[in-house]
């Protein structure tokens, strides 16, 4: 099967004179869960905007199964941004059904029950929830759709060490065996573990594409420990 | 309940680490079914892949064995276990010992504590 993603001599400009994006060139396969890491201004969110179809490529090329971000892509990429789009107004319930209308992929049942565990009434209203449990809210919609690329901006930085635990045991029982993963966060330490592949960028250049496992074996020491020494401030 | 992992050495090599010792503490019998991949990685918590691999890796050791629709299961081989058994108790006491050694006791010191200890388990 071809790649889930493939970036091929990918830049973007901003049309200040920075690249945020230089040449990169990116696959990956599919049935892994990978980390997207990079010290802030790296391009991680921009790339992720790329691949979503936000952001028009000043450079290069990306395919999803094989088609550039668009409608057809929409359909298989479940994507959670870094910031909130919720209507404050709507209940968590009016939300299930807006996603149920507009994605054929999302599970009532999956959300409804995810929700419960994490107990967050059907009828609350949004604007009525705390910040944490709203980005809960969100993660449980963008988990809730049987997508073949799910992509994390941040999804864990706003919820206490038991959510996160039930996020990152939610992300592992939940995602179809041959979906992909991508997920950026800085919270290295708390994810390493369920993940097959770290990238890292730097000055929007990948500078590492390796298993988890391989950085382990070759540095004799964790992901997060090689991240704290490659971008030492 | 996620197991408990060092950082520096490869997850892997943990995973398999740690499910030997299940099978030879006896936490798995001879012959038992091994939980699913899935089953393991979300008790880990770690990714499924990773513990395929530790998985695919014990099975070339011939410690579990795979029946292609059933699943996973331990080996009934108890020689096998024996002197896994065997090999993991030497881990232990090499450990020990060096640890005696650099406290700057000697053997005959050794053997006083660790009788010491013995006969203090059996009063328990």
């Amino acid at each position: 099967m071809r790649p889930i993603l493939e970036c091929y001599g990918l830049a973007k400009t901003y049309g200040n004179g920075h690249w945020a994006l230089g040449n990169l060139n990116l696959s990956l396969e599919r049935g892994q869960i990978i980390g997207l890491l990079g010290p802030n201004g790296s391009g991680k969110t921009t790339l992720i905007k790329l691949i979503n179809d936000l952001l028009v490529p000043t450079e290069g090329t990306i395919h999803i199964d094989g088609n550039p971000p668009g409608k057809e892509t929409k359909k298989i990429v479940s994507y959670l941004p870094e910031r909130t789009y919720l209507t404050p107004s709507w209940k968590v319930s009016d939300l299930i059904t807006y996603f149920e209308d507009f994605y054929e992929d999302f599970r009532r049942d999956r959300a409804e029950q995810m929700m419960e565990a994490l107990g967050i009434g059907l009828h609350a209203r949004l604007r009525t929830l705390s910040k944490g449990t709203r980005e809960k809210v969100q993660l449980v919609m963008v988990m809730s759709r049987k997508a073949q690329l799910y992509i994390l901006d941040e999804p864990i930085g706003g919820v206490d060490p038991a959510a996160r635990d039930y996020i990152l045991n939610t992300i592992l029982t939940n995602y179809d065996e041959n979906a992909t993963i991508l997920i950026s966060t800085h919270l290295i330490s708390d994810i390493e573990n369920i993940l097959d592949r770290v990238i890292f960028l730097q000055n929007g250049q990948v500078v590492l594409n390796a298993s988890v496992d391989e950085v382990r074996m070759q540095q004799k020491k964790s992901v997060d420990m090689l991240f704290r020494e490659v971008f030492r401030c | 309940m996620t197991w408990n992992l060092d950082n520096n050495m490869p997850i892997y090599l943990q995973l398999m680490d740690r499910i030997q010792r299940d099978i030879i503490s006896g936490r798995y019998g001879p012959g038992d079914k091994l939980p699913s991949v899935r089953e393991l990685a979300v008790e880990a918590a770690v990714n499924p892949n990773t513990m395929q691999k530790a998985l695919s890796e014990l099975e070339r050791r011939g410690l579990v064995y795979s029946q292609r629709t059933s699943g996973r299961f331990i080996t009934e081989d108890e020689e096998l276990l024996k002197e896994l058994k065997r090999e993991q108790a030497a881990g232990y006491l090499a450990e020990f010992m060096a640890n005696m050694h650099n406290l700057g006791l000697k053997d005959e010191e050794i053997r006083a504590l660790f009788e010491e200890a013995m006969e203090g388990e059996k009063e328990e």
